[in-house]
């Protein structure tokens, strides 16, 4: 992302280590106004304790975290201009909705009148369509309303920054589709810099402008979400953003800005190259599950068997069996396929456009996904 | 096995339920039940001695059992941000408090006061501008003390049982809503641990107002209610005895029972 002239958030060589541990380092970001901003990365990988700094619960080691400008070294988390939705929304179980809501609008110095208080707490709550719910007990809520409590209670102090710490995770599929898209809606209708903590890619791709692919304690790549989707900055990137097929193979000759590589099994595939590859290095090949074309036997580039068929409305999945390289998968878009469905048994050949392909240097161990199943994250 | 349940609960019980019937006795020996009467239940409250035991009693239990709250509740929290290192060592100190045994408790208490009140005094004298200076001694302010000191330990770990199943995201949420650390800890923490807190003191409260170990040693001239019905026993055993007895089992049982729903009650969790 480029830098704004006015960043709301801006990251500057920022470290930050627990004793020997180092959570994060060399962390530089630049997070523009009223953008919404996807941290993204597996368990571990930092993005909750950049989000913490951000807060101000945790001070970074080295390097400035500044909010719309000001330095906030020193500045505890009770004068800094941002709110925070938490991850299991940490609503007071003592005060009701609406006194959850007020809280921080009590808080402010000098004092709002106890009329505008109850009004923009009403208004807050209107927002998140939980309008007379104010005297509700905090636990007499679903997951879902809770979450938009602590929604309302962040928004109504109109913050300069809104944190959003995997805000969606505890809630089931069908109530997490509708809170992405009323979270896109209050963004754009409120203009205030959203930034999202998730280890969801799905999640990440579908509601930000930017996601920032973090691993491991830095950041591995910065862009809109197409961008990281279809370009991925490395085989990291490649591998957890999105479904991917990742084969391993050696490059054996560069044509026209294309690598040609050999795959395991014999074939050879041209790719677009990402980093140095030169005749000779092993490297590893991704392929998009949608950018495999399905054809009769023989027509292709790689000979198979499909395995299993998954039906899912408007597209269908295969699972191929591809001998020497494994099982590939297959995204076919169900209209352009209508009436041709393979069947279980039957062989295919795979074919691709060329440039669909990308080449990555190096080799990946094992074809395990580095994706988190829980949404614990170590944070210390 | 289960006559031999029943058998140690007879053993434990058995006693106390005695104690009870033989209060509502309407003859005059302990021994034998001659008719029912509430008769000594009036005569043990218009006994201006046992009245004035028992103010004493409520006096100081209410006292010893506040201060034990307030600093009890103050050293939980003031343990909950130490390194783990010294927080262990805090631990293994009350602890120990608990452990004690209260006729030691009693002993050191009554040693380190009167050596404490001898060091004391004369400086005291001397720096007095009036002619009676003022002299420290045994009496309420020292059975307090020794209470308060024991329940204090009880009070913070009860306090600290509840602060560590308090969510931390709370405590930040507050503070990520702009309320200084002193106003998160009225707003949010305090309420949370309240239950803890109250069951703390009403736990103090009993122990205090049961105890006769460590009053006796360091009451000096004072007297509690157990002190005067320890005091009365040697004079023979009465249903008026039997009567307090079952007025201070009945307070107990009562304030333990609540302390217990107190500690039970949680705020649900989301």
């Amino acid at each position: 992302m480029t830098a704004a002239l006015n960043p709301d958030i801006e990251f500057r060589e920022v470290a930050k280590r627990y004793g020997a541990v180092t959570a994060v380092s060399g962390i530089n970001l630049s997070i523009p106004p009223a953008a919404f901003v996807a941290l993204l990365g597996p368990s571990g990988c930092g993005k909750t304790t950049c989000l913490r700094m951000i807060a101000g619960f945790e001070q970074p080691s080295e390097g400035q975290v500044l909010i719309r400008g000001q330095d906030m070294a020193g500045t505890p988390p009770y004068r800094r201009p941002v709110n925070m939705v938490f991850q299991q929304y940490a609503l007071f179980p003592h005060l009701d909705v609406e006194n959850n809501v007020a809280y921080g609008l009590r808080q402010q110095r000098p004092r709002l009148s106890t009329r505008e208080i109850r009004l923009r707490a009403g208004e807050a709550l209107a927002m998140v369509q939980l309008a007379g719910y104010g005297h509700r007990k905090v636990h007499e809520l679903s997951g879902g309303q809770q979450q938009r409590v602590a929604l309302a209670r962040a928004l109504v102090n109109k913050p300069a920054v809104l944190l959003l710490d995997e805000p969606l995770a505890a809630l089931d599929k069908k109530l997490r589709t509708d809170m992405q898209i009323e979270l896109q809606n209050l963004q754009r209708e409120l203009g205030i810099t959203f930034v999202l903590v998730t280890h969801d890619q799905e999640e990440a791709l579908s509601m930000s402008d930017f996601v920032c692919v973090m691993n491991r304690g830095s950041i591995v790549q910065i862009g809109q979400p197409n961008e990281v989707y279809h370009e991925p900055a490395d085989l990291f990137v490649a591998d957890f953003v999105g479904k991917t097929n990742l084969l391993p193979g050696k490059v054996s000759g560069r044509a026209d800005g294309l690598v040609e590589l050999r795959l395991a099994n014999g074939s050879t595939i041209s790719a677009r190259s990402r980093g140095n590859l030169a005749k000779g290095d092993d490297t590893t090949v991704s392929l998009r599950p949608e950018a495999l074309r399905l054809e009769a036997p023989g027509r292709g580039t790689l000979q198979g068997v499909v395995r299993n068929r998954i039906f899912l409305g408007a597209t269908v999945e295969y699972a191929i069996e591809v001998p020497v390289l494994g099982t590939l998968m297959a995204t076919a878009d169900h209209q352009f396929f209508q009436g041709n469905l393979f069947e279980p048994g039957e062989p295919v050949a795979i074919g691709f456009a060329p440039g669909t392909p990308l080449a990555f240097p190096g080799i990946k161990e094992n074809g395990t996904k580095q994706r988190e199943t829980r949404n614990v994250e170590i944070i210390s | 096995m289960r006559a031999f349940i029943a058998a140690v609960f007879a053993f434990l019980y058995l006693p106390i339920a005695l104690v009870v019937l033989f209060s509502f006795n309407a003859g005059r020996h302990a021994s034998e039940l001659t008719g029912l009467s509430t008769q000594w239940y009036g005569k043990a409250l218009s006994n201006p001695f046992l009245v004035e035991a028992l103010k004493n009693s409520l006096f100081i239990a209410t006292t010893s059992a506040f201060l034990a709250a307030v600093i009890g509740t103050a050293a939980a929290l003031g343990l909950a941000r130490v390194s783990p290192r010294i927080r262990a060592a805090f631990d293994a100190l009350l602890g120990a408090a608990i452990v004690v045994p209260g006729v030691v408790i009693g002993i050191s208490t009554l040693v380190a006061l009167v050596q404490l009140f001898d060091a004391v005094n004369p400086m005291l004298a001397s720096i007095w501008p009036g002619d009676a200076p003022p002299r420290l001694a045994l009496g309420y302010g020292s059975i307090i003390a020794a209470h308060g000191l024991f329940s204090m330990a009880l009070v913070s770990m009860i306090v600290r049982t509840r602060l560590g199943s308090l969510d931390r995201s709370l405590v930040e949420a507050s503070s990520d809503l702009y309320a200084t650390p002193f106003t998160t800890f009225r707003s949010i923490v305090l309420p949370q641990i309240m239950p803890a807190v109250l069951a703390g003191f009403l736990l103090a409260f009993t122990f205090s107002f049961d105890d006769f170990i460590i009053a006796f040693f360091v009451a000096g001239s004072q007297t509690t209610l157990p002190i005067y019905v320890f005091a009365s026993i040697r004079r023979g055993v009465t249903p008026e005895i039997n009567a307090i007895a079952t007025i201070v089992l009945c307070a107990s049982v009562f304030m333990v029972l609540l302390a217990q729903l107190l500690l039970r009650k949680r705020t649900p969790s989301h």
